[in-house]
């Protein structure tokens, strides 16, 4: 009896506690730059629902193999949302993510985009297809794949165009290494590649829908063409299994996937991962839109194409001097 | 006659091309819509809360980075024990590591599974006050230890003789003649630690609104394309080395009127 | 004045812990803000033999050769211009010396910028040099500029000019008393400021990267190399570089130690 009138007693006693603890939630948020804008707008919109009401966050944005690497080394992340999938996997590899982390509808993805071409204006060399990119002359910007992961996109985008075309693999690593040739400025990081672009440097730059969008809605003069054969960039998104609130980061990355969410996305110029909430909103359709596993998966291209000794990209970049 | 106007003009020529038209294009893009919007940028409650941080870094920095850089430019030069010529060369050493290698190491160092890991240094302000002491710290010592070489110890052994203990032979004998050596020493250091980028970024975890620091913001700026804020953060640390420099020059001692 | 510190030999009765505990504190510093990490560094370097690649080895070649070419010009230029702020006269002089430090506290990317948009392809003054070779050494004197400057001129100021009186009135040239008498004072400081500047040119990145374009075995220079492995996920092979490049920028400094201690060695 006394047990149970003592647990009353603080029941009464400490409403207080009780809901300062729901109130002290704080998601930590660990993002690469470019969705800093949209996570500003998500953030408030999900503390507006009721999932969200007691949350607060604290954001980190930078550069996303660097803020990989940064919770890899300690930095404290509820939630993290990165470029592309292999930042994620690297935090598998070091316990920080659960392996079922993209074991969801949406396989763990909460954007998409895709490789586009941004030209000069009025795209004077007439740049629309992989192949046009090797006609003479023609100089392109792009990062290098192993100073900017997210330049590997760019890379896989060249190769599985190549595929489209009709080529075989061996001929597709060829128009790769014959695209290389052309290649003048390799900037360490999509936002420096734009600045090289855009400081008259090359005819045409290897960029991602978004960012594009995202420069065009900051006044840059920016042109893009989207080629009939390219690759749809998935954005993923988890909660790290080191998280003291899962249950709240779950329903913030829940939250993502909603309809209002998602045009929030679509306003700042990321393709959803919903139907629905693209009215208005220019978002192409490419006859020969591809994923990542059409040119084999992750795993298997970071090691075919990626691997820093022997992987295809070094080949091709660490001999094109000589 | 014309050797000084000759070494004045190509002088003037290298620093226009260097400085002049690099800092004139700065102040260009942060003012060329006009002052509002450069004002706005850097009075923006993230810029004021990244001006503190970095404030805070350089306050750190600098007073440490002196008092190391005259204690170690002694003891290179006057008291030559043995090895003081490795510690000599390993104090220029930090320079040569690129900034994401000082970084990098840091979090080798301190960061999760570190031997120093798991305090609290990294991803924090602490982490990114090592990260400036590491770039900054070579600055007071090499202005101090020519100007130690080229006074010679006369006058400190004609002082040690007369009875002065090494402290006060330091501060009226020593003192003086390093002080215009280790006011330009300072103002290194303070715009070396003003400017840092790469190795702050990496251990700084960019917390928005904890662990930015203006050159972060100032790379955040660029990021989203707010280029007047970027520039116009830029200015903001140029006016604080140029207010550093001016007010290590009025602490010029009367007495000299050279 | 040059030292002549064995010149006197003197009673060490009045020897106090001062200089013990100077070199201990400073030593300690040393320590734990530079080797330490440089120690973890070298403890996670792996991978040695990825620096023998054909684009590894390009790379240290341009920073190194690079670096010392910035390293001369600094030396001559930095010097030219710590005389003529410090000797001469002439309006503005207070405010050029202000600037002097500014391409130092200026934030690495704006530095990119401004480069790239005033000696780049779209250049008011027609001059484009960015994407090439000569992109990584305008950067780099860029970055380089106060160190000579700053270094000479506290010995400029401190310098004594009855000699330089006397020279002149003894008939020596401005040429002569400049090699004569000025030089043999100034070269330690003209060495200090070197050191920094070769050291600063090795390892800058931020300033560089935009402007140069990064290609490997024409543009490409060490400090992006080492972020590219990684960026790649091959933190060891990055420390094992840097561990390398450090150990050439090690030798180095210890050369120009060695020049500083032959070019005064008749005065001691």
């Amino acid at each position: 009896m006394r047990r149970i009138s003592l647990t009353l007693l603080l029941a009464l006693a400490f409403p207080a506690l009780a809901a300062g603890a729901a109130r002290d939630t704080k998601l930590s948020l660990v993002a690469y730059s470019t969705p800093r804008d949209a996570y500003g707008a998500l953030i408030p919109a999900f503390q507006k629902t009721p999932a969200g009401k007691d949350v607060s966050f604290s954001q980190s944005y930078g550069a996303s193999g660097e803020q990989s690497r940064a919770v890899a080394s300690g930095l404290n992340a509820d939630v993290v949302a990165f470029s592309l999938a292999p930042d994620i996997t690297s935090l598998v590899q070091k316990k920080l993510v659960a392996p079922s982390w993209s074991n969801d509808k949406f396989n763990g993805m909460v954007t998409r985009s895709v490789v586009v071409f941004v030209v000069r204006d009025g795209n004077p060399k007439k740049l629309k297809t992989w192949a046009d990119l090797l006609k003479p002359g023609v100089q392109i910007v792009t990062p290098n794949p192993f100073t900017s992961g997210g330049a590997r996109w760019n890379v896989m985008a060249a190769y599985g165009g190549a595929l489209r075309a009709g080529k075989s693999p061996k001929q597709a690593q060829t128009y790769l290494a014959q695209m290389w040739k052309h290649v003048v400025a390799q900037p360490a990081s999509a936002r420096e590649g734009l600045q090289t672009f855009l400081a008259g440097r090359g005819d045409v730059f290897l960029a991602y829908e978004n960012e594009a969008l995202f420069a065009q809605q900051h006044n840059q003069p920016v042109q893009f063409v989207i080629p009939k054969a390219t690759i749809l960039i998935e954005n993923p998104i988890a909660v790290t299994s080191t998280s003291q609130h899962k249950a709240q980061a779950r329903a913030f990355v829940n939250f993502l996937r909603t309809k209002p969410a998602q045009r929030i996305f679509a306003q700042n110029g990321y393709r959803p991962v919903v139907k629905g909430v693209t009215q208005g909103l220019s978002f192409p359709n490419r006859p020969q839109l591809f994923t990542i596993k059409y040119v084999g998966g992750w795993p298997k291209v970071e090691k075919k194409f990626f691997d820093p000794r022997t992987g295809v990209m070094a080949k091709i970049i660490g001999s094109s001097g000589g | 006659m014309t050797g000084r106007y000759a070494v004045r003009f190509a002088s003037l020529a290298y620093l226009a091309v260097l400085l002049a038209a690099p800092v004139g294009y700065v102040f260009w893009r942060t003012f060329e819509h006009g002052f509002s919007p450069a004002w706005h940028a850097v009075t923006a409650p993230d810029a004021l809360h990244a001006l503190k941080v970095t404030l805070i870094l350089a306050c750190i920095a600098v007073p440490l980075n002196t008092i190391f850089g005259v204690l170690a430019a002694l003891a290179i030069v006057r008291h030559r024990f043995p090895g003081a010529g490795v510690f000599n060369a390993v104090v220029d050493l930090p320079l040569a590591l690129s900034p994401v290698v000082v970084g990098l190491a840091l979090l080798i160092l301190y960061g999760r599974g570190g031997w120093l890991g798991g305090h609290g240094v990294v991803f924090a302000v602490p982490g990114m006050v090592l990260a400036t002491i590491f770039v900054s710290l070579p600055f007071v010592v090499r202005e101090v230890v020519p100007v130690l070489r080229e006074i010679g110890t006369e006058q400190e052994q004609a002082a040690a003789t007369l009875g002065a203990s090494a402290v006060q032979t330091f501060w009226r004998v020593t003192w003086p003649a390093i002080r215009w050596a280790t006011a330009y020493g300072v103002v290194l250091t303070t715009a070396r630690a003003l400017g840092e980028f790469g190795a702050v970024s990496v251990v700084s975890g960019h917390l928005a609104g904890q662990t930015e620091s203006l050159t972060l913001y100032v790379q955040d700026r660029y990021q989203s394309f707010d280029e007047v804020g970027a520039y116009a953060s830029a200015v903001v640390l140029a006016l604080i080395a140029v207010a550093t420099l001016v007010l290590m020059t009025t602490l010029k001692p009367k007495e000299e009127t050279r | 004045m040059a030292a002549r510190a064995d010149a006197l030999a003197l009673p060490r009765a009045r020897r106090s812990a001062a200089p013990g505990l100077g070199i201990g504190l400073s030593t300690l510093y040393l320590s734990v803000i530079v080797l330490l990490p440089l120690a973890a560094l070298a403890w996670r370097a792996h991978g040695w033999d990825a620096i023998g690649s054909d684009q590894a080895v390009a790379a240290l070649k341009l920073t190194l050769f690079a670096s010392f070419a910035v390293a001369l010009i600094n030396a001559v230029a930095g010097t030219a211009i710590a005389w003529t702020l410090v000797r001469d006269r002439f309006f503005g002089q207070s405010f050029v010396n202000a600037l002097v430090d500014l391409p130092f506290a200026l934030p690495t990317i704006v530095a990119g910028l401004t480069l790239l948009a005033l000696y780049g392809p779209k250049s008011p003054a027609a001059v484009d040099v960015a994407f090439t070779r000569w992109a990584v050494v305008l950067a780099l004197l860029f970055v380089t500029l106060p160190f000579v400057v700053r270094t000479v001129q506290p010995v400029l100021l401190e310098l004594d000019t009855e000699m330089e009186d006397a020279a002149a009135s003894l008939g020596a040239s401005r040429v002569a008393t400049f090699r004569r008498v000025i030089l043999p004072n100034i070269l330690p400081a003209i060495l200090s400021g070197v050191a920094l500047a070769f050291a600063r040119a090795v390892g800058e990145f931020g300033a560089v990267v935009l402007i140069s374009g990064n290609l490997p075995f024409k543009t490409e220079v060490a400090s992006v190399y080492v972020f590219g492995r990684i960026e790649s996920g091959d933190p060891g092979g990055a420390a094992a570089a840097s561990v390398v490049i450090l150990g050439i920028s090690f030798g180095v400094l210890l050369a120009i130690g060695g020049v500083r201690r032959w070019a005064t060695r008749h005065d001691r």
